[in-house]
């Protein structure tokens, strides 16, 4: 089957594990901005990393037949610095129209500190007044669920946002009713210890249904695994659900919420196999 | 939108898996008093407790309550411990 990982970190992947995707039937990847491992130091260290995101890793992908969008900013652990974080966010417009830049992302919390929820609210503002789509970081373990919480004040307290074009991601058990809720877009990230496994997302699609609901792996420089969303698909299938119900969580459902953005040009491999 | 199998055919899938998965935090719980020292103190060996009788009770939704169980608190007036305006606008720090 078909799939789109919507979240994942392919700057910290290799190249084989691009050809393992596309093997394994991944045709389109959506790769948000975030913490590499370390801080950087400088706006154009922030600049070089842009670069990277929307001209080397289409390159890269496109050898095996995946299509590269990805998203801007400065990540929530870099937030601290304030100076840095709106000198970064004074740069990201020079970005916006190259082509595969879905929006602004993956901003969100940490630590839940005051700093990261000012630079957050400068985001938001941005894309506000750019017209960008957003994707939204939820912090881990202890600090998820009042993270989310204060993210979804501070999202619904602006009333310019269209909540049908913001994705706030890594929900779980305590955290995806208030994100559905509120009308926003939920993504469950398949992590091997934090985050969910492929059996809890599964028994989430199961409570929650199928609308407005995404599934990544996240995969980055951590203990995280590629090729997790195959992984869920096999759990639903194991369960009996109907392929229709799959393919919507898997590819409909990111298409559908990526099309909302200028920079998403993306065509499934067998729609363009159907005959004329 | 619900499960498709009936609870005996989920229980014949799930028995054996489960089963692995009390049984190695009952051998973590050993190994903890096998230890030198004691964590009896520590709020998270509480934590763990209260995690047990949260698997024990017969609610639907442990998996949520777990996780708030092992989540911090929200604060519905952390905008004002921020000094951050209901209209979205940050207050410079």
């Amino acid at each position: 089957m078909y799939y789109i990982d919507p979240h994942i970190h392919m700057v910290s992947r290799t190249t084989d594990d691009y050809e393992s995707l596309a093997k394994m039937g991944c045709v389109a990847v959506s790769e948000p901005a975030f913490w590499a491992g370390f801080d950087r130091g400088s706006v154009d260290g922030f600049r070089d990393y842009f670069r990277q995101l929307t001209e080397f890793e289409q390159r890269r992908s496109g050898w095996y037949g995946i299509s590269h969008f990805t998203w801007l900013c400065i990540n929530a652990k870099e937030a601290e610095n304030v100076r840095l974080s709106r000198e970064v966010i004074a740069m990201i417009p020079e970005f916006l129209d190259k082509p595969g830049v879905l929006g602004i992302g993956e901003i969100g919390l940490n630590k839940n500190t005051k700093n990261e929820a000012i630079i957050f609210l400068e985001h938001v503002d941005l894309a506000v007044r750019t017209g960008e789509q957003i994707l939204i970081h939820t912090p881990h373990l202890e600090d998820k669920y009042p993270g989310t919480r204060m993210i979804l004040d501070m999202l619904t307290g602006d009333s310019r946002l269209d909540r049908g074009r913001v994705l706030v991601d890594h929900v779980e058990e305590h955290t995806i009713r208030h994100v559905l809720e509120a009308g926003f877009w939920a993504g469950m990230t398949l992590y091997p210890v934090s985050k969910c496994t492929p059996q809890r997302a599964a028994d989430m699609v199961e409570m929650y249904g199928p609308e407005r609901l995404l599934v990544n792996s996240a995969g980055d420089w951590g203990p995280s695994k590629p090729s997790a969303v195959p992984d869920f698909i096999l759990e639903l299938r194991k369960r009996g659900h109907p392929e229709s119900l799959i393919r919507r969580v898997v590819l409909e459902n990111p298409m559908t919420f990526f099309s909302q953005s200028r920079g998403f040009n993306f065509t499934p491999p067998d729609a363009i196999e159907a005959p004329a | 939108m619900s499960t498709l199998s009936t609870a005996a055919e989920i229980l014949e899938q799930e028995f054996l898996i489960v089963r692995a998965k009390l049984l190695e935090t009952a051998a973590a719980f050993d190994r903890l008093d096998r230890a030198e020292g004691s964590v009896a103190a520590d709020p998270r060996w509480q934590k763990l407790h209260q995690a047990l009788e949260v698997l024990a009770a017969s609610d639907p939704n442990r998996a949520e309550q777990l996780q708030l169980l092992f989540s911090l608190p929200y604060d519905a007036r952390w905008r004002e411990k921020f000094g951050i305006s209901q209209n979205g606008k940050a207050i410079r720090p």
